[in-house]
């Protein structure tokens, strides 16, 4: 009887696995890139309300962020509602106007977002409008999450 | 004479471990990123009212006045008016289609006043302002498809400015009144 050779082909099963640190190091070059460590401590709780027709602010090296919201105390406790600017609780709402205008200096084209906690009173939020007005830096956008 | 005995070391350094190293720090990364878009509601403040600087005259019949108090009640040119409605009677206070006396000569001269309270949670002025933008929005919308037939979120820059041209988009902020 007449034997058969198995007409496998010579091809080796494994995939080749040498590029796989290549690939890895992409991976990871792209997500070091895009990673932003968290730049500020929040001093105030946040908590942002919900809006239907937003947009996206597309430059995100032109924004500056001001935080408005009850002050976190120790022992887990909330205090009076709080502006936050950087990383320092601003007492003095006058003291706002020469900060962001120092600021406006360096980036013209700044855009100033506001991340107010859903459950601050508009009074502290119209008072640092003035201040903004004050120090010529008009636009702003009302930092808010997607209704849906 | 001594026999050399010992084996001379390899001189690469093994890179088998590359891999892993690199996984581990990929998967740092993974963790930690967070893409997150910056969403919100825009605006442009008006300059600061001087002296030498007062604000310009406005017809009566341009404004619309929205006052929300405290509780997230509405009025509307001194009508009370639902959260709900408030949308339609912006955009026929905008539009005027019957021109009315009563409501804003023209789309282009409309301006709505937005006034609350100091008390206002931001969450209910918040809500107020987007009942407003998405008003306009409706409206610009509406004329992008009757002028190019197309979504305003398709148009191209210079269609989009003239649709803005259109319903202009004039929206104040009015300070509270100081107690």
């Amino acid at each position: 009887m007449a034997h058969f050779k198995k007409k496998q082909a010579g091809t080796k099963q494994e995939v080749p696995t040498s590029a796989m640190p290549d690939v890895v190091f992409m991976l990871l070059f792209f997500f070091m890139v895009t990673t932003v460590l968290r730049e500020v401590t929040l001093k105030v709780k946040i908590d942002l309300t919900k809006a239907t027709n937003i947009e996206k602010i597309e430059e995100k090296r032109l924004v500056s962020y001001i935080y408005i919201g009850p002050e976190r105390l120790p022992g887990n406790k909330l205090g009076n509602d709080k502006v936050q600017i950087d990383d320092s609780i601003q007492e003095d709402i006058g003291a706002i106007r020469q900060i962001m205008y120092d600021k406006l200096l360096e980036e013209q084209r700044m855009i100033v977002s506001l991340r107010v906690d859903e459950s601050s009173e508009f009074g502290l939020l119209t008072d640092v409008q003035e201040e903004l007005k004050q120090a010529q830096t008009f636009r702003i956008n009302y930092s808010t999450k997607s209704e849906n | 004479m001594l026999l050399k005995k010992r084996e001379r070391e390899s001189a690469e350094i093994n890179g088998s471990s590359m891999a892993d190293i690199a996984f581990l720090l990929l998967i740092f990364f993974l963790v930690t990123t967070t893409i997150n878009v910056d969403t919100g509601i825009g605006m442009v403040l008006p300059p600061p009212v001087t002296e030498d600087n007062p604000p310009p005259p406005i017809k009566e019949r341009n404004l619309m006045k929205i006052l929300v108090n405290n509780a997230g009640l509405v009025t509307m040119d001194d009508e009370p008016t639902p959260i709900e409605e408030v949308q339609t009677k912006l955009i026929e206070f905008i539009k005027n289609p019957e021109q009315s006396e009563e409501l804003s000569a023209s789309p282009q001269a409309a301006i709505v006043s937005l006034k609350t309270v100091r008390e206002t949670p931001y969450r209910i002025y918040i809500d107020m302002l987007d009942e407003v933008i998405g008003a306009y929005a409706i409206l610009r919308n509406e004329a992008a498809l009757a002028n190019y037939g197309r979504e305003y979120g398709s148009l191209n820059e210079e269609q989009r400015k003239a649709v803005d041209d259109i319903y202009p988009k004039k929206i104040s902020i009015a300070e509270p009144d100081p107690e």
